[in-house]
């Protein structure tokens, strides 16, 4: 019984110390040196100020900027308490929702009729996503290029080339980063 | 004697089940089948609730619980009638049994001699170790040993077979069973048993079901339903806090009631099968018992499924009893026909099978027509072991026939010679499977007669058919293995042990088993008593000693070395009717559940109506009908619980693909066409 | 179903099959002390000295059981301290405060258990210390722990007359250093190329785009050589609270490819291992192949309703129809870059195996999409399942459907020439009884009391399912959640952390007791009546018993919650 005890303690703090602090630490290690920008969190920077991540998606209200995913956390986007809204399909709370973001998206471009593409108007899963589908992009061209004066041509040139690329042909729906997307129409990368 | 099978029902049998049915509605009875007991704790509890609603405030229309509490109590009884009939069965053949029990009075000796003093007793008193007389018309009083004495014994009783057989002291034939009858000549005999525990009781209470013990493949049965049961328990239990909950959510609704939830478990927990496990065990010992093979046990036929090993006697079970003539080949310069004449003559008097035979062929080839030995002046030389030649004398001449080593001495020791081309028959004949048989005349040799083993026919077959079923045949025999190896090709066995001693018997068994495998044998002497007792199952005959017996997991009362393949059978059919009405017994579930869960929440959540695939009438028709359905089942299963599923001897994946289809998703699809005709039927009224 | 998701499904199901083998191989190899070979093997004794383990020794069932029982007890108790005490320990940039009683209970029972059920908001709760020296290591050792039963078992059913199925530490130790810590490593680098973070810093203050907004501040932390494991091990316990959604864990489609591919991984290679040491590859792929079809099946049922949308919507103009601009479906709690496809077979995966993390919220799916994973973990895990409690689990089952089938071809019931014998039913028996007793029971006692009811967001049969599916994921050590239910209260902390620790141990120590009554026994010869356990027959059976079983366990409960729900969104709209 004691020399089990020895046993079950000994192996469980020995492995504690090999995969709890060696393993990730050698891990930290490595990365630190190979993959400095993704381990450090994709950040990115103009003149010296942090203003973003490219993996993390950040709250637009602006007509003149491109607006991602509803975030359910609270505040919007908060990226230190990542979560979905976690609302049944049933749910009226879901429903109501749904018909705020429905009534917002058309009151900043009352002339689109467009049937609004689902991906613009339901909580992402971790309250961060940062793209959003093509047909969200797509939809949006024409208020962002109203209110900014530009031809809408070339905001969706600009949405096409800067769609994702499948990981291989077929395999998934191409989206767009709009942090990314809003900082290239503020010219800012 | 039980050869033909008895009816499944017959009017007095039907009687005295329907009263045994309400007998066993003891609690003491119930509670020993976990399954049953949560049907029997149900039955009360609706009844209770029915008497409840008298009082004008039942949690369910009264007529509804009334339903019901009957058709609970009428699943119950349909169950118990199922094992008070397979009893019954039992009963009726354990009295014909009884019967020839009659009250005898033994002549218990004095001292174990015969011609010692006896006075008469009741042979209920005699224990073990007493000695008794029995003498013609005497009917043996136990079962014992003969220590003196030789008797032919009628024990057509035990058997069926009407011919007597020789009972004697020492050597295999020297046991007797209580119940028979001496028809010539006395015994002396010591009781082996005491009384309550001859052999014949034991059958008795075997077939009464008296002392029948869960086998351990029933008690796994058993603790799997019993588990599912709990499951069932769990989930329905469950529903009423669910069914609160849902109301609450919902706002509409009224609280799933207490019968419907019983009548839901009732209908989930395996019923079927748990209602007609022991009827199932009880009538595959009567199957046994049929085929005249009383086995010690209910997990000895179990074990008869599992046997994958088969030894099997060459002797009577394999070949007929004997050996006969089947050609004649002449040595070189002798005519076949005068080979015929003078072997015909050597075997004249030869009254054995083999020298019959020799007669016979001799007849058939060439109608040599017998001759009365007294009429040609010839005196017959019986075969003796030192010559190990019989044949005849007459006028002077010698004529013989015999092993071939025996001849060579006797033709050379008169001056003969031993023709190299007889020999070389000799050979062919050896190596065929034959036994040669050399005839000779004086000093000359004839040639050769040719005695084989006739395989039986059929058996080739039978054994094609065990290896489909992944039986290996081994054949014994004390033959030389290249005889064996002959007739074992001829036969189509698997594996032979040829020059077989006790101990090779006993090696071979330990061999197979050490590979892994279940072997099953034979035997009916003292020496085959280790070898049985190896055996994982072990048939002794009837007529062997009563030291084989004791090692025999079963006793064959007919003494068919055969019947070991019709034990395998019947243990695999009783294993298999219990496989597939667990599986029916489940599948069923599925409909169960699209019958009753609509009806069970109709209030709270309408739209779960559209599980109502069947479309039952009303919610209460539906749980009705399912109940109806899951009573009537037990009912309508009874026949196929006591004669066992079908039987056809297949590799075990197309038995398995068989009966899948069949219970499987026979048993899913049953219970939906069942429980809808009964619905109509109910909403009709 | 969209050609996405086809794509998806065949696409992983081949590369699988095609990693199963090598996985199979290296368990079995390290296991047998195959891996030990030079220094390395100098290394290891040098460890058994250390921790007073004699390697050579094998154990009787009872006493690896005894040992396994003893080492998940210390392990407990040390996260349990560990995070009472984080405040005071190093590594706590944020000044995490100390975790209260009932939570920490929940988390260490929830770690020890290969459940991570996680009651908690990881970025706001646990110190890095506690992440990486308490939960990460029980992400390696629960995990060993798993795959270390699953071979005491098949040791058992391959030995012959032998009282012993093992030694404990060395399978233990062997499994983590051999297998679970060198691909971990490996894994590890290849998600932080994708944009997986791993660092000690602080939290990143950033000056949003728009100066509407306030300042946004990203949480860090050593995530990636925790997702490794968490993944491998089918932990699932995430860093963040959003688990694999957050881009963090789960930064894009390959990063995604390469988690679900880990989920399965081990458990599939299991089968494998199981075939080499029963001599005959052919019953490992039997394992393997009814798993497979079970999962190929829920995951196509699961994508559909997902596809179909939420019928609710279609009244404000949305458009939910899938095109090649967009996933369309319903997109509630999912992520845009996984799109319905992606999602739905994360979803998938992680419920058929205990894994437990996900990249999309459960709680939001629709309710016969969201009845697929509560459905998965309820079969008992057994679809790939847990490392390790997959392969035992389902091995219990097959000891169940041999038991049946075996007496419908009028055998005593045996598998692999193993006698099913009372003993091992009695066993067998208990392990089914075991979660759906703690499942139905623990959702029963909560939908009855005040506590229980205040748990679940969701109004109308969804709160029953959020209930329902909390006790089928914590029974069945899933770990994943319908997150609507608040969960970090006494009560569910307490009940949900009861569930976990019988779900898990109640299971593991009759299946150990199984393992060594059958080790004893003789091996029977294969003839042709023995019910071959290796064709599409024996799969169709074994699929039907599992199915069966789970069926009618859970259906009146299923009923009640997403099957009420789904009939009355149509009925409604």
């Amino acid at each position: 019984m004691f020399s089990e005890l020895r046993q079950a303690v000994s192996v469980f703090l020995a492995l504690t110390v090999i995969t709890g602090l060696a393993y990730p630490l050698l891990v930290t290690g490595v990365a630190q040196m190979v993959f400095p920008r993704q381990a450090n969190g994709s950040l990115i920077e103009c003149d010296g100020v942090v203003v973003g991540s490219s993996l993390i998606g950040q709250t637009f209200s602006d007509p003149k900027y491109f607006w991602g995913r509803p975030s359910a956390t609270s505040p919007s986007c908060n990226a230190a308490a990542s979560s979905g809204s976690n609302f049944g399909p049933s749910n009226p709370a879901l429903h109501d929702a749904v018909k705020q973001r429905c009534e917002a998206l058309r009151a900043a471009d009352p002339d689109n009729k467009a049937p609004i593409p689902v991906d613009l108007v339901t909580a992402s899963s971790s309250g961060l996503d940062p793209q959003i589908s093509i047909a969200g992009a797509m939809y949006q061209a024409g208020r962002v290029a109203r209110v900014r004066g530009l031809e809408l041509a070339k905001v969706e040139a600009m949405i096409t080339g800067r769609a994702s690329k499948p990981l291989a042909p077929g395999l998934s729906e191409p989206t767009i980063n709009v942090l990314e997307l809003n900082l290239a129409l503020d010219g800012k990368i | 004697m039980f050869r033909k099978s008895k009816p499944l029902f017959d009017t007095p049998l039907l009687l005295e089940a329907a009263s045994g049915a309400f007998q066993k509605l003891d609690p003491r009875v119930q509670v020993r089948n976990p399954v049953m007991f949560v049907v029997y704790i149900g039955s009360i509890i609706t009844t209770f609730l029915f008497v409840h609603t008298w009082g004008g405030n039942g949690e369910a229309p009264g007529l509804f619980i009334l339903g019901v509490a009957i058709w609970l109590w009428a699943t119950l009884l349909f169950a118990n009638f199922a094992e008070a009939l397979a009893e019954g069965r039992g009963k009726a053949q354990a009295a014909t049994l009884r019967a020839m029990r009659t009250t005898v009075n033994a002549k218990k000796l004095s001292e174990p001699r015969h011609g010692a003093a006896w006075f008469s007793v009741p042979a209920d008193n005699l224990v073990k170790d007493d000695v008794v007389l029995v003498e013609a018309g005497d009917v043996i009083p136990c079962d014992g040993q003969v220590i003196e004495g030789v008797a032919s014994v009628d024990e057509s009783a035990i058997t069926g077979e009407s011919a007597p057989v020789i009972r004697e002291s020492g050597g295999d034939f020297n046991a007797v069973t209580g119940g028979t009858r001496v028809l010539s000549d006395w015994l002396v005999v010591i009781v082996t048993t005491n009384p309550g525990e001859s052999f014949l009781d034991r059958m008795i209470a075997m077939v009464e079901g008296a002392t029948r013990r869960k086998t351990p493949n029933e008690i796994a049965l058993t603790i799997l339903l019993a588990s599912f049961t709990i499951v069932f328990l769990l989930a329905t239990a469950t529903l009423l806090p669910y069914s609160l909950y849902a109301i609450q959510q919902a706002g509409t609704g009224s609280v799933i009631t207490i019968t419907v939830l019983i009548a839901l478990l009732v209908c989930l927990i395996p019923t079927t099968i748990g209602g007609l496990l022991s009827a199932i065990g009880i009538a595959g010992m009567s199957r046994m018992l049929e085929a005249n093979v009383v086995a010690t046990s209910g997990r000895a036929i179990e074990a008869a499924g599992d046997i994958d090993t088969l030894l099997l006697d060459k002797t009577g079970t394999i070949t007929l009893g004997n050996r006969q003539a089947t050609a004649f080949l002449p040595a070189p310069g002798v005519k076949e026909k005068e080979l015929a004449d003078t072997a015909q003559l050597a075997s004249l008097a030869d009254e054995t099978p083999e020298g019959r035979s020799i007669v016979i062929l001799a007849k058939q080839k060439y109608n040599l027509r017998e001759r009365e030995v007294h009429k040609i002046e010839a005196t017959f030389v019986p075969f003796s072991a030192q010559t190990r030649m019989s044949g005849v004398s007459m006028h002077g001449i010698e004529v013989r026939k015999g092993a071939a080593d025996a001849i060579r001495k006797f033709v050379e020791s008169a001056g003969g010679k031993f023709p190299e081309a007889v020999q070389r028959n000799v050979d062919d004949v050896a190596r065929r499977g034959g036994t040669p048989l050399v005839v000779a005349e004086a000093a000359r040799v004839l040639g050769v007669v040719e005695l084989k083993d006739i395989v039986k026919g059929g058996i080739k077959e039978r054994f094609a058919e065990m290896r489909r079923m992944g039986i290996k045949t081994v054949m014994i025999t004390g033959d030389n293995p290249l005889t064996a190896a002959a007739i074992a090709a001829e036969s189509g066995v698997d594996d032979f042990l040829a020059e077989a001693t006790p101990e090779a018997k006993l090696s071979l068994i330990r061999k197979y088993q050490a590979e892994g495998h279940l072997v099953a044998m034979t035997g009916d002497g003292t020496n085959d008593a280790p070898a049985l007792a190896q055996a994982d199952v072990a048939v002794a005959m009837n007529s062997g000693t009563q030291a084989a017996k004791e090692a025999g997991t079963m006793v064959d009362l007919d003494s068919n070395p055969t019947k070991l393949i019709e034990v395998v059978e019947i243990g695999k059919q009783m294993l298999i009717t219990r496989g597939s009405l667990t599986t029916f017994s489940i599948a069923n579930d599925v409909a169960k559940y699209f019958a009753i869960i609509p009806a069970a929440f109709a209030t709270t959540y309408p739209p779960l109506n559209a599980l109502n695939i069947m479309h039952l009438a009303t919610p209460s028709s539906a749980i009705m009908s399912a109940v109806i359905f899951n009573a009537l089942i037990i009912i309508a299963l009874i026949p196929l619980a006591l004669r066992g599923v079908q039987y056809r001897p297949s590799s075990a994946a197309a038995m398995l693909r068989r009966n899948i289809m069949i219970y499987g998703v026979g048993g899913v699809i049953a219970p939906f066409i069942g429980i809808k005709f009964i619905d109509v039927i109910i909403s009709a009224f | 179903m969209s050609s996405a998701f086809a794509v998806q499904l065949i696409l992983y199901m081949a590369v699988l099959a095609g990693i199963t083998p090598l996985m199979g191989k290296w368990m079995l190899a390290a296991v047998d002390g195959h891996c030990g070979r030079g220094p390395l093997g100098k290394a290891e004794r040098l460890f058994y000295r250390v921790c007073g383990v004699n390697p050579d020794e094998e154990m009787t069932w009872q006493r690896y059981a005894f040992g396994m029982m003893l080492f998940s007890g210390v392990g407990a108790l040390v996260t349990y301290f560990m995070q009472r005490t984080q405040l005071w320990l190093p590594l706590n940039p944020q000044h995490m405060a100390n975790v209260t009683p009932d939570s920490s209970f929940n988390t260490a029972v929830s770690f020890t258990t290969n459940t991570n059920w996680q009651g908690y908001v990881g970025e706001a709760t646990m110190s890095y210390f506690t992440q990486m020296a308490g939960l990460a290591v029980h992400n390696f050792v629960s995990a060993a722990a798993g795959i270390a039963v699953a071979f005491a078992l098949m040791r058992g059913i391959t030995r012959k007359s032998v009282n012993t199925i093992g030694n404990v530490w060395t399978d233990l130790t062997r499994l983590t250093m051999y297998v679970l810590l060198p691909i971990c490593f490996v894994f590890a680098l290849l998600l932080i190329s994708q944009g997986m973070i791993q660092n000690f810093n602080e939290y990143v203050k950033v000056t949003p785009l728009d100066p509407a907004q306030g300042e946004q501040s990203l949480a860090m932390g050593p995530v990636a050589s925790q997702i490794a494991i968490k993944m491998l091990g089918t932990n699932g316990g995430g860093f963040f609270n959003a688990n694999a959604a957050h881009p963090y864990e789960n930064p894009n489609m390959l990063s995604n490819a390469l988690q679900i591919l880990a989920i399965f991984s081990l458990g599939a290679g299991l089968c494998y291992s199981f075939g080499l040491m029963a001599s005959d590859k052919r019953q490992g792929w039997a394992i393997w192949s009814a798993m497979a079809i079970m999962f190929v099946v829920a995951a196509c049922f699961c994508v559909t309703f997902e596809q179909q949308g939420n019928p609710a919507l279609a009244q404000y103009g949305v458009d939910q129809t899938a095109s090649t601009l967009q996933p369309g479906g319903n997109m509630e709690g999912k992520e845009a870059r996984f799109g319905i496809a992606a999602s739905s077979l994360f979803a998938t995966i992680t419920t058929s195996a205990s894994c437990g993390a996900v990249n999309s919220m459960h709680a939001s799916y629709t309710p016969l999409g969201g009845l697929v994973p509560m459905w998965l973990m309820q079969l008992g895990e057994v679809v790939y399942g847990g490392v390790g409690s997959g392969m035992y689990g389902m091995l219990v089952f097959v000891v169940v459907a041999v038991f049946v089938a075996g007496l419908m071809v009028g055998r005593t019931p045996e598998y692999l020439g193993k006698k099913i014998e009372p003993y091992e039913m009695k066993m067998a028996a208990f392990v089914v009884l075991v979660t759906p007793l703690l499942v139905l029971l623990g959702t029963a006692i909560a939908v009855a009391g005040e506590a229980g009811q205040k748990g679940p967001l969701n109004p109308g049969p969804h709160g029953f399912s959020e209930i329902l599916y909390g006790f089928s994921s914590a029974a069945n050590n899933n770990g994943s959640a319908f997150a609507s239910l608040s969960a970090n209260t006494p009560f569910y902390n307490t009940a949900l952390g009861i569930a976990m620790w019988f779900g898990r141990f109640a299971i593991m120590v009759p299946v150990l007791a199984i393992a060594g009554s059958l080790a004893r026994k003789r091996g029977m010869a294969v003839t042709a009546g023995t019910l071959p356990t290796h064709g599409p027959l024996f799969v169709f059976l074994l699929i039907s018993t599992v199915l069966i079983v789970g069926a009618l366990t859970y259906l009146p409960a299923l009923a009640l919650g997403p099957i009420a729900e789904q009939l009355l969104l149509v009925a409604a709209h």
